[in-house]
């Protein structure tokens, strides 16, 4: 058993390149044991990529991720499946699988690692269930559910066996307010509860600020800024100023780099 | 030119490579899952075998009635439409019923893997398994393959019976050729080897089609386009990569 190290998740001089793309360039990220970690940036700038690369879906050009104490370079398929078996990743669209219903898309990773009676795998998939409200969900198909409760059904996945890490990708995306409500409180709640560390990757400022202890701005493979929230918002550079109050223009520009308007205006037609 | 056959060839290599490195994980992981993975071996051949049933029988019910027309038209030209029952059981036996049945297989078993796979890689479902420490090849792909491998040697040999039974309808019913010489010179002609070329047969166009779709469908990017794309061409290699393996055999084992 590695020993507790103060970091769940410690990110060196992270490199990695997509083709000619430098998506991540020297990166230093620490997760905190305990906290709430939110990584925010601008879309495109290889967020759901560097959950990729924590949960070694993904291997980095250059430097070292450190997860629970384990270098994810040293270990084999089976050394990273192990490490997985500690996380509990929670995915934009869900991800259910759409030939169970709910019950038995909690259960699944019960059924897959443990050899448990049937009894025991139905307390724990319940209670799973009910601790985000949908125990009364579990003979539904993933179709005849909303986003909102497909989501908190794949919370409830995540985390049936009790990982010590949870990672949350986009959670807040495309939800409407009572349901994102409902998501903000379970992430803080299941963290406190539950004694776990959670990341979470979003760029929705105003419902990551209520919930996360620590946040990291990303912009072009780099993290541009770190701190509690307050001290984000408060911040002097102008790229964060730019992200956390939602500004069109700025270092991040409005415009898509383009040839000069007049001329493309004037110019021939597939110029 | 030869410039780009050449990039079409390495690409072709590339892909046949992959190919079998994904036959040999398959083979691999197969003894374990055999044993754990039983509930969801049976399940697919089901899926792939019984609901596939509808389409083989009536299929080969009417390619059977079809081989009985043109063989009493032609046998009786020289007498000799007593034949009928060895010709249609010899051609359904080591021909028909296997590469019939494999191009059926392809279009209906084979899409609904390849588009069912797919659709699992677009939605994230692989990837989430992925991520829960269990392997798609084995919890996925896996029994899916077994179920084909199970499924089409039964199927074809179901396509050759209910085909037989069909020229048997239209030969010796409607057509009024002696029964007892029907049966009787079926038994007489018919060996062994002629079955077990059809077994062979059966078995390979098994492998090699359901290989096929579960490679589709597993390689297929995570899009709607590359779904439908993979569907497709399931059916076209399979298609031409059953035709071709069975001049193969055939010649194998003239």
């Amino acid at each position: 058993m590695a020993q507790k190290t103060e970091n769940v998740v410690e990110i060196r001089g992270l490199c990695y390149a997509r083709g000619q793309r430098q998506i991540f360039d020297h990166l230093d990220i620490d997760i905190k044991r305990g906290k709430v970690t939110a990584v925010m940036g601008p879309s495109g700038t290889g967020k759901t990529t560097l959950l990729r690369l924590i949960t070694g879906q993904l291997v980095p050009d250059r430097g070292t991720i450190v997860v629970d104490g384990e270098d994810l370079s040293k270990l084999n398929r089976g050394g990273i499946y192990r490490m997985r078996k500690k996380i509990g990743m929670l995915f934009q669209n869900g991800a259910l699988l759409t030939d169970y219903p709910v019950f038995e898309n909690v259960a699944f990773p019960l059924r897959e690692h443990t050899d448990l009676p049937d009894r025991l795998i139905r307390h724990i998939v319940l209670t799973k269930l009910h601790a985000v409200g949908l125990r009364g969900a579990a003979t539904l198909m993933p179709s005849e559910l909303s986003g909102g409760m497909a989501r908190r059904v794949a919370l409830a996945r995540a985390m049936v066996m009790d990982p010590e890490i949870l990672i949350y990708d986009e959670p807040f995306v495309g939800l409407d307010p009572i349901s994102m409500g409902v998501i903000v409180r379970l992430v803080r709640r299941m963290n406190d509860i539950l004694g776990i560390s959670s990341i979470v990757v979003s760029h929705d400022v105003q419902e990551i600020s209520t919930v996360a202890d620590v946040s990291y701005l990303i912009s072009d493979g780099k993290v541009v800024a770190s701190g509690s929230p307050e001290e984000l918002s408060g911040a002097p550079s102008e790229l964060v100023k730019q992200f956390m109050h939602g500004m069109a223009d700025g270092p991040v520009p409005f415009h898509y780099p383009a040839p000069d308007y007049a001329e493309q205006l004037l110019g021939r037609e597939g110029d | 030119m030869l410039r780009e056959l050449l990039y079409a060839l390495a690409g072709f290599l590339q892909t046949f490579g992959q190919l079998q490195l994904f036959f040999l994980r398959l083979v691999a992981a197969t003894p374990r899952a055999i044993w754990r993975r039983f509930p969801l071996i049976v399940q697919q051949v089901h899926n792939t075998g019984a609901l596939s049933l509808p389409i083989i029988i009536t299929s080969a019910f009417f390619v059977g009635g079809v081989l009985g027309l043109q063989g009493y038209d032609n046998l009786s030209r020289f007498g000799s439409e007593d034949a009928l029952g060895v010709f249609v059981a010899l051609s359904l036996m080591k021909e028909l019923g296997p590469v019939v049945t494999a191009l059926l297989f392809a279009g209906r078993a084979g899409t609904a893997l390849a588009s069912e796979i797919g659709l699992m890689r677009a939605t994230d479902q692989l990837s989430a398994m992925e991520m829960m420490a269990v392997d798609p090849i084995r919890r996925v792909v896996m029994p899916r393959f077994l179920g084909g491998v199970i499924a089409m040697p039964l199927l074809a040999a179901i396509f050759s019976a209910v085909a037989i039974f069909g020229a048997y309808m239209v030969g010796v019913v409607l057509m009024g050729v002696d029964l007892g010489a029907f049966w009787a010179q079926m038994r007489e002609s018919v060996e062994l080897a002629d079955i077990m070329e059809g077994v062979v047969k059966s078995v390979v166009f098994g492998v090699a089609a359901s290989l096929l779709a579960v490679f589709e469908g597993y390689n297929a990017l995570p899009t709607a386009e590359g779904v439908g794309r993979a569907t497709t061409r399931t059916v076209v290699i399979s298609s031409i990569a059953v035709l071709v393996l069975d001049f193969m055999i055939t010649a194998v084992l003239m």
